[in-house]
């Protein structure tokens, strides 16, 4: 075969093959390489015992998983219809081109930009019981303030207590609701943008057709935004939920220490599985604690998309 | 008309309600940064501070080694970009433009990639480094990150707009594949390379669970990492710990200023899928 034929047939592997190596070695090789450690109990040194199942199943009936299983769903309960339905609300606002539009745009869109470990800094000084502003706000109004962040008790709790009732259930601890606090604060904007790019797709022959038909403000939304916005709803749900899944830097930032206190309930997921393979070395526990992670999160995307996306109109 | 009016003022009521919300805790970091460590803890809070203070900066420059945390942080931004933009490019060129046997499965497979999240990627990630010896070099910080599959997809999409006309045009009179690239499709495609090069150099200079997990040593800290150990070590000087978090904020919020509009359009974009 001429040189010239060989070189068009594998001419494009050669434009693949940069990233095709990287990711061979880099991610592909270790997913694989972990399912194999995953059924050992593997130290420092590399593996020590062949385990089987024995990681998952230990994993499966330690409590402090659940816990943490629990914390993160109580996490993302908090963050993701705050998120989406404020992000929506004030998108709605934004899109009334009203003068100074783009700037305040820009401002919601300033935490998004921000490193989670600035962002996790700042609301740490603000949280602080004694000093912090947010206490410091409350106490102008005579409001005693809360131990924000080493709170341990659940907020039905709290509620309960402070009308001297019984709570049936606990609720998610005050320190995780402060991290759900800081998670809806950094990420709406991004929401935001998400939503403001879905309304401007939305044909504006509808509104003025509704307009001229005298629908009020109630219906316009309820007939005409909410249906031909619901891909980007059902889009800024799915990612809100899997970023929300994957909460790690404000625990590690803001709690403890030990981190994931106080008493363990702002352990989550990852922050779990970080936690034994980094600070135990326990890395065949570490990587099960991986998969399982990762079965969880495909799960509820696809949960997602049977149950949820049955609903949206794409038009 | 009035009713029109009044309308409008609530909405900008709500508008800057929230846009206070936003800023307050920026402007509550500066200005924590440049109080006395006395007046910081002061009650009721002062809102403006009565001396600024801007040793603070100085103090909280030297007390940990941010000249090498920012060196570290620059050379893993750059390199990363420059990575991202030659793999991407060229990958995507070849998934967009050629015929070859096996390309859809390799692009389907890069796809599921995608929906591995990065903390679980975290410990098989480790565990290859530590095969490698890698634990704790620049190596580690960059080689692993020099691909993006999301980048490629973007690219693909972008190059696949180019009409094959052009290519065959080019051909014609003289134009090699590589020579296609280089000339026509990259400069062709420069919003799409900016949504990739904006997501790439936020993602490096604020990346921390990857850099945390793989150095152990202070002096290959990035940024992140080293203001991370700093609030850790210092957890009580408030003063010093926000300069420290303005300094390492203000290079980034500086960009966003400057590219705003692309910025925002990038991450508007990054949603519509397809």
């Amino acid at each position: 075969m001429p040189v010239k034929k060989v070189f068009r047939l594998l001419g494009p592997y050669f434009y693949l093959l940069p990233a095709l190596v990287i990711i061979i070695i880099f991610r592909f090789f270790p997913m694989l390489y972990a399912f194999r450690v995953s059924f050992y109990k593997w130290g420092m040194g590399g593996a020590e015992k062949f385990l089987a199942f024995k990681n998952y199943i230990t994993i499966l009936k330690d409590s402090n998983f659940w816990q943490a299983f629990g914390n993160t769903i109580y996490f993302s309960l908090g963050v993701v219809p705050t998120s989406l339905f404020l992000s929506l609300f004030i998108a709605i606002l934004l899109h009334q081109k009203i003068k100074g539009g783009r700037f305040f745009r820009t401002i919601y869109f300033l935490p998004v930009i921000t490193s989670i470990i600035a962002v996790s800094m700042v609301w740490k000084w603000i949280y602080h019981p004694q000093v912090g502003l947010s206490n410091n706000i409350l106490r102008l109004f005579g409001i005693k303030g809360f131990n924000w962040l080493s709170e341990w008790r659940g907020i039905f709790q709290m509620f309960f207590s402070s009308l001297s009732m019984h709570a049936p259930i606990k609720g998610p601890s005050l320190a995780l609701c402060s991290l759900i606090i800081v998670s809806v604060w950094k990420g709406l904007g991004y929401n935001i943008v998400l939503f403001l790019a879905g309304l401007e797709n939305i044909p504006k022959q509808y509104y003025e057709a509704a307009k001229v038909d005298g629908a009020t403000r109630w219906h316009v939304f309820r007939y005409i935004t909410w249906p031909l916005l619901s891909p980007t709803t059902f889009y800024v749900l799915i990612i809100t939920s899997i970023i929300s899944f994957q909460m790690f830097a404000y625990v590690w930032m803001m709690t403890g220490p030990p981190a994931g206190g106080p008493l363990g309930t702002t352990n989550v997921l990852v922050y779990y599985l970080y936690d034994h393979s980094f600070n135990f070395s326990q890395y065949g526990y570490g990587t099960a604690a991986a998969f399982i992670l990762f079965i969880i999160i495909l799960t509820f995307t696809l949960i997602q998309r049977k149950f949820v996306e049955r609903r949206v109109f794409y038009g | 008309m009035a009713k029109k009016t009044t309308g409008k003022i609530i909405i900008i009521l709500l508008l800057s309600l929230m846009g206070i919300t936003m800023v307050l805790p920026f402007y509550w970091m500066i200005i924590t940064s440049l109080k006395t460590p006395l007046e910081a803890i002061q009650f009721p809070p002062t809102w403006f501070p009565h001396h600024l203070r801007f040793r603070n900066y100085i103090e909280a420059w030297k007390q940990v080694p941010f000249p090498r945390y920012f060196l570290n942080t620059i050379i893993i931004t750059v390199a990363t970009l420059a990575g991202v933009l030659i793999t991407s490019s060229l990958a995507a060129y070849s998934f967009a433009s050629m015929q070859y046997r096996g390309r859809n499965f390799i692009f389907l497979s890069f796809l599921a990639l995608m929906m591995i999240p990065l903390p679980v990627y975290i410990v098989p990630g480790y565990l290859i480094l530590i095969k490698l010896h890698w634990v704790d070099t620049y190596l580690a910080l960059t080689i692993p990150w020099l691909v993006n599959v999301f980048s490629i997809f973007l690219l693909r999409q972008h190059f696949r707009t180019i009409p094959k006309d052009l290519y065959d045009a080019a051909v014609m009179d003289g134009c090699s594949r590589f020579g296609f690239l280089l000339k026509v499709v990259i400069p062709l495609s420069k919003a799409a390379l900016i949504t990739v090069s904006i997501f790439s150099i936020i993602g490096s200079w604020n990346a921390f669970i990857w850099p945390l997990v793989v150095t152990s040593k202070d002096a290959l800290r990035p940024i992140q990492v080293g203001l991370a150990y700093f609030v850790q070590e210092q957890s009580t000087n408030y003063t010093l710990l926000t300069a420290a978090t303005t300094f390492t904020v203000a290079p980034i919020v500086l960009l966003f200023f400057i590219l705003e509009k692309r910025i925002i359009a990038s991450f508007a974009r990054s949603g519509l899928k397809g």
